[in-house]
């Protein structure tokens, strides 16, 4: 056993970091607070917008992908090792992961070569962004109970219906939709997937304003939208084949949950003061720090363990699926136990910058149990996909989806 | 990058596994409760036939002159089938002592003999109903004589020999004591007798310090750092035995009509069993790392390995009873036979709140040490 990498694998970080310290700024600490603006501002698109544009000149853009399309052909643990790299780096974050790790991979495996030599290349560039078009207010958990409709008009599709959670609609340009073209069979075989201009016209765009006051996400209505038949995606009722296509990869996408963690805490509770000592001699205190502790390097080690098997060669294991579902509880009790340690202060905000690390991991982290997989789903998928646990038995099973229960 | 065993230490772990499945261990730690005996002789025998308890003793002493990771994976398949045998007592903690801290005439003397099984060793730390402490021990040392009362001593029955927590003249020394008739041991009822634990009374019994006098404390908190690695790989293997147990009985038993498995309350309970494994099996192959490069992480690494493989055990045996309902219950099923090893095991190197308390002194040392040498 070794934390080393092979010689090979040295050589591909020294060069990752190479071009990481002659392009960017080496974070002064561990989650320091980005100079590049506020996430909704329109200095933060522009400071991710020239930073992926950048990447993608010289090939680190999306560089598992191939060469024609802007990649570097990278194996999957190169990835990894410009993934822990960059991250070293104080880099705007946060605009083009869904559409990079969602929308990439279906285009890529389902357009057109044309499609692919048109789309891919200013994807990865960043100059065209996308998003991802699946849920809707009465298909969250149960995305395939989604309701948009889509009907065929000559070459068009005209949509109509509301998608929800779409993250960054208001600055896309491009999205991938899975919409409900035949409510007459079986839930699953009457939908289809598209990649829609977010641009075309009857497409309106309202941002949801979340708990922490924030507006990532959006409410998306269609009215009368046509999509061009050539932007389907896979066959006519094949849609939810290629939306879990979509999804997998979003599992791996959302991974950790960021923000103040074991380290944060056991440092707070060194400097913070407790009925006369410091908060990290009371006990109950300590033995909290040691379960994050432990939780946190148990997630470590299991990425470890995943990158262990990629350098080998082989397919990593299913242990990566636990890594949502533990960060984003830690984070909240994290979250929770900072904040409880004012004491009767702790409902203020104040402008220590812990404080306030304290506030966003206990309103993020409320999202985030729930954002590409609620807990609750996530354990589904451990149970039936890696333990091999039976379906539940299903209330919508056999039935045309119009007759399917729906509640209010 | 490589957090993973290696192929050689793969095959050994499975032949282990097969091994212990052809001999069925898991009925024999049952017959072992059962009965009167305090281990199984007759796969002790074996598992030093099969050179095992040599792993880690040099060549030169007639050991297989292998390395900890080798132990871990041994050490993951005996929890898996609750192995009854004086293996940990006698590998993971006297063995280690006498590699690790013992003068060159009792390594020549002993580790020939803890290979071929003619000696087998034991730790012996506690003294009453209490965790131990530098301040607590009242077994005394004077003139290489011991003479003291220890409890909760693993396989002393057995045991031909002893390193024995003592208070000394400059503070607390190993010494290693041969259990002779005229130390008085007597079986103890445990709540896990397929693992058979004793009291020692010693009176005026010859000894010989193991490593420097005044320092057996600190040696022995290496020790069982050592040993808490070894032990979490019995504690995953143990979890991984009730998660399986668990997940097929949920296939396979039916009530209102369909598999209770089908049932979310029963899928998200064996999620968290899966979880907590998960974490505790990635962070004891850090241990497991950090032991066999002797790092300076070691007391955080086996602390963090220690702290999430007894809570992962903990919560999978007792979940998997209550996936068992009345069954699980039964000392017909196997179930209580995984609870009670797993409770054993949380505490025989010390307990969940120790380890944690280790864990959060080790973060506060490498800090300090960070800041002396300005990183």
């Amino acid at each position: 056993m070794n934390f080393n990498d092979s010689e090979q694998q040295a050589q591909f970080r020294t060069k990752c970091s190479t071009w990481l310290h002659d392009n960017a700024q080496r974070k002064t600490q561990a989650g320091s607070d980005n100079p590049h603006g506020k996430r909704d501002s329109s200095e933060f698109l522009n400071a991710a917008r020239s930073w992926q544009k950048k990447k993608f000149d010289a090939g680190w853009a999306m560089l598992h992908w191939p060469k024609i399309y802007g990649g570097l052909e990278a194996s999957p643990l190169e990835r990894i090792i410009w993934g822990q790299e960059e991250a070293k780096f104080d880099v705007p974050q946060g605009i083009y992961e869904i559409g990079l790790g969602m929308a990439g991979p279906v285009m890529m495996q389902y357009a057109t070569e044309q499609q692919k030599q048109r789309y891919l290349p200013p994807m990865a560039a960043g100059e065209e962004i996308w998003c991802q078009l699946f849920s809707e207010p009465s298909a969250g958990s149960d995305v395939a109970g989604l309701r948009s409709k889509a009907v065929q008009d000559g070459d068009d599709w005209i949509i109509n219906g509301q998608k929800v959670w779409t993250s960054g609609a208001q600055f896309c340009d491009y999205g991938i939709i899975v919409v409900r073209h035949d409510p007459n069979v079986d839930k699953h075989a009457g939908m289809t997937f598209f990649f829609v201009d977010m641009k075309s016209p009857g497409i309106d765009i309202k941002p949801i304003k979340q708990i922490t006051g924030g507006s990532s996400f959006n409410e998306v209505y269609f009215n009368d939208v046509r999509i061009p038949d050539s932007q389907r995606l896979g066959a006519i009722g094949d849609g939810w084949r290629v939306a879990i296509t979509t999804l997998m990869n979003e599992r791996l996408a959302v991974g950790d949950a960021n923000g103040v963690d074991a380290t944060e805490a056991f440092e707070w509770a060194q400097g913070q003061d407790d009925h006369g000592q410091a908060l990290i001699q009371n006990h109950a205190v300590r033995e909290s720090i040691a379960d994050w502790y432990c939780q946190a390097s148990g997630l470590k080690n299991t990425k470890l363990r995943t990158m262990s098997a990629l350098s080998k060669g082989d397919t990593p294991g299913p242990e990566a699926s636990i890594t949502k579902v533990v960060s984003a509880n830690k984070l909240q009790a994290i979250g929770n136990f900072g904040i409880d340690s004012l004491d009767m202060a702790g409902m203020l905000k104040t402008e220590r910058s812990e404080v306030h690390d304290f506030h966003n991991a206990w309103l993020g982290s409320a999202g985030l149990r729930i954002a590409g997989g609620t807990d609750e789903i996530l354990k589904n998928i451990i149970a039936e996909r890696v333990l091999g646990l039976p379906q539940d038995p299903r209330a919508d099973k056999g039935l045309a989806f119009k007759d399917i229960p729906s509640g209010k | 990058m490589n957090l993973d065993f290696s192929d050689d230490q793969k095959l050994l772990q499975s032949e282990a596994q097969k091994f212990l499945q052809k001999e069925q261990s898991l009925q024999r730690s049952r017959d072992v409760l059962d009965g009167e005996q305090a281990l199984d002789t007759d796969l002790w025998q074996q598992i030093i036939a099969m050179g095992w308890t040599g792993i880690r003793i040099p060549e030169q002493y007639d050991g297989l002159g292998l390395g900890h990771l080798e132990l871990c994976v041994v050490a993951e398949e005996l929890g898996r089938c609750l192995a009854p045998v004086p293996f940990s007592s006698s590998v993971y903690l006297f063995t280690e002592a006498i590699i690790k801290f013992a003068s060159d005439a009792i390594k020549q003397d002993l580790l020939p003999k803890l290979v071929s099984g003619e000696c087998v060793g034991t730790l012996a730390i506690t003294e009453q109903l209490l965790a131990p402490t530098e301040h607590n021990i009242n077994t005394q040392v004077a003139n290489n004589k011991v003479s003291g009362t220890k409890i909760a001593v693993p396989d002393a029955g057995i045991a031909t020999h002893s390193i024995v927590i003592c208070k000394g003249v400059k503070g607390i020394d190993l010494r290693l004591v041969e259990l002779t008739d005229h130390c008085n041991v007597q079986k103890q009822d445990t709540i896990d007798d397929s693992r058979g634990h004793f009291s020692i009374g010693l009176d005026n019994v010859d000894s010989l310090l193991v490593g420097g006098e005044g320092e057996g404390w600190e040696l022995l908190q290496n020790l069982l750092d050592q040993a808490a690695v070894m032990f979490s790989f019995e504690q995953i293997g143990g979890a991984q035995a009730t998660l399986d147990m668990a997940t097929s009985y949920a296939q396979q038993r039916f009530a209102f009509g369909r598999a209770i498995g089908s049932y979310q309350a029963i899928k998200h309970k064996l999620a968290d069993m899966y979880i907590k494994l998960t974490l505790a099996k990635s962070n004891s192959y850090y241990g497991a790392w950090a032991l066999s490069t002797d790092s300076v992480e070691l007391n955080v690494a086996a602390a963090t390995a220690r702290v999430s493989a007894t809570q992962a055990f903990n919560y999978c045996s007792q979940e998997n009873i209550q996936t068992h309902g009345g069954n699980g219950f039964t000392w017909e099923y196997d179930c209580h036979l995984f609870y009670r090893r797993a409770k054993l095991l949380s505490l025989n190197v010390g307990s969940l709140a120790t380890w944690k308390e280790k864990l959060i002194l080790g973060l506060e040392k490498t800090q300090t040490a960070n800041v002396k040498q300005g990183v």
